[in-house]
């Protein structure tokens, strides 16, 4: 099985303050890896740094053949390979949905008009909001939002999808609408990469769970690793987390 | 201009002048307006130097009464060979004093975009001028647009200091007519009025625009 993303002892510090601590995982494609843990273990840098949104002090990222860690890394080759879905959306305002979806294929794909509208119906029917295709985004619930933020980056066809915590700023109806999308493309094939408290779902949906604890990945398994934890740190978290 | 009244042709003359005052604001808002436009990006620019150059440009033009850049541009520039109109002196300052204000608003304009709607654009690939053009300006002007509109205001009374250089634009006129006649009470009356009359409706334009703002762009939830 071929790997997509691979972190090979990756440290980062902000300042004073040192995030990741040698951290190393592999997520081989078509499959889908959740990274739990507390506040502050590290999850969302580790996350961050696969996009190069973070640049890393030490260590290797390799993604899709691109070397992250390097200065000369292409990046705009590089995010046309990976797409990340943010807690807080970050839809444009200014546009609508259908134009937050067709912006990047035209833009950096340089499809036609006519081409990115077929790309912003197919994404926009799979989360299933075709019919707010011309609705701006403050008409729509968080839950919508998100859902049009992960068809936004579904046009531009990634090989892998991060989620930074997608469904934390939302109430559990519209926390299960988004789920449901992202179980759908699992289903699909899609190599992903998420960050969530959702331990229920990260026990369903995830092949490999990789608990983070103090910038380290501390215990790693499949989805039933949280019905059966080995290091009492994620015995502890799940006491709290469940 | 010798009757001794206030007459029709001392009114026609004011509106005259007035009208010259218009046409300054004009040059001054458009002219200043792209300046403007190249200083913001200057002062976003991602290479350093041409930050500092942006930031000691807009320094020095706000540190300097628009006065002087006046009279600079008007017996300076002469002294250095170059005889200028009292219009292309006025001109040339109210351009560069515009283009620093203007600058500097924009800037910030730009800057309040969020800083997440930057990386959301960069993480679909967009480059740098892209995400500018597509993603942030967008946004940017509808923020910009109140304190724009605003700031015309102070262009159409700060037109008022080019009579200094003998541009006969409304003030001047009045002086002028106030030489032959002595009724500055009236005059400067009617001066302030039409001044008035040209700034008021910007005022409520732009206050009207700002209501319109805060209805539209609600602040997306942040991390």
């Amino acid at each position: 099985m071929s790997i997509v993303v691979e972190l090979d002892n990756v440290h980062k510090s902000f300042g004073t303050n040192t995030v990741l601590k040698g951290v190393s995982f592999a997520v081989p494609k078509g499959q889908v890896v959740a990274i739990i843990g507390q506040s502050g273990s590290g999850k969302s840098t580790a996350l961050r740094c696969i996009d190069r949104l973070e640049i890393i002090d030490d260590g290797q990222i390799h993604v899709c053949g691109h070397q992250v860690h390097g200065a000369d890394v292409d990046l705009r080759a590089l995010r046309t390979d990976v797409g990340i879905v943010f807690q807080s959306y970050n839809l444009f305002p200014h546009l609508t949905v259908e134009q937050n979806v067709m912006l990047a294929p035209r833009a950096v794909k340089k499809r036609t008009k006519a081409e990115a509208a077929e790309i912003s119906n197919r994404v926009l029917r799979q989360v299933g909001l075709l019919e707010k295709a011309q609705s701006y985004p403050e008409q729509l619930s968080g839950g919508q939002q998100q859902r049009v933020a992960i068809a936004r980056s579904l046009a531009m066809e990634p090989k892998v999808m991060l989620f930074d915590e997608v469904t934390s700023a939302l109430d559990p109806k519209l926390t299960g609408e988004v789920l449901r999308v992202i179980e759908a493309l699992a289903a699909d094939g899609m190599t992903m990469v998420l960050v969530t408290h959702e331990m229920e779902f990260a026990a369903k949906v995830a092949d490999i769970v990789i608990f983070m604890h103090q910038g380290k990945v501390w215990e790693t398994g499949p989805g039933s690793m949280l019905r059966d934890p080995r290091t009492p740190e994620l015995k502890e978290f799940l006491a709290y987390g469940l | 201009m010798i009757s001794s009244g206030f007459n029709i042709n001392h009114l026609y003359f004011l509106l005259n002048g007035a009208l010259w005052t218009l046409c300054l604001s004009l040059i001054a808002f458009i002219g200043g307006g792209v300046a403007g436009g190249v200083v913001a990006l200057c002062r976003i620019s991602p290479v350093a130097p041409i930050r500092w150059l942006a930031y000691v440009y807009v320094q020095i033009i706000q540190g300097t009464p628009l006065l002087v850049l006046l009279f600079v541009s008007y017996f300076g520039l002469s002294i250095a060979g170059l005889t200028l109109s009292g219009l292309v002196a006025a001109s040339i300052s109210m351009v560069i004093y515009v283009s620093a204000y203007l600058g500097e608003i924009w800037r910030g304009c730009i800057q309040s975009v969020a800083r997440t709607q930057w990386e959301a654009a960069e993480c679909l690939a967009l480059t740098r001028a892209q995400r500018l053009r597509l993603v942030i300006l967008p946004q940017a002007v509808r923020i910009a647009t109140p304190p724009t509109v605003g700031f015309m205001v102070q262009i159409v009374k700060n037109t008022s200091l080019a009579s200094i250089v003998g541009f006969v634009e409304l003030v001047r006129a009045g002086q002028l007519i106030n030489n032959s006649i002595f009724q500055p009470f009236l005059i400067y009356l009617l001066i302030a009025g039409i001044y008035f009359a040209m700034c008021y409706p910007l005022s409520a334009w732009s206050r009207k625009l700002e209501g319109r703002l805060q209805y539209k762009m609600r602040p997306q939830p942040n991390t």
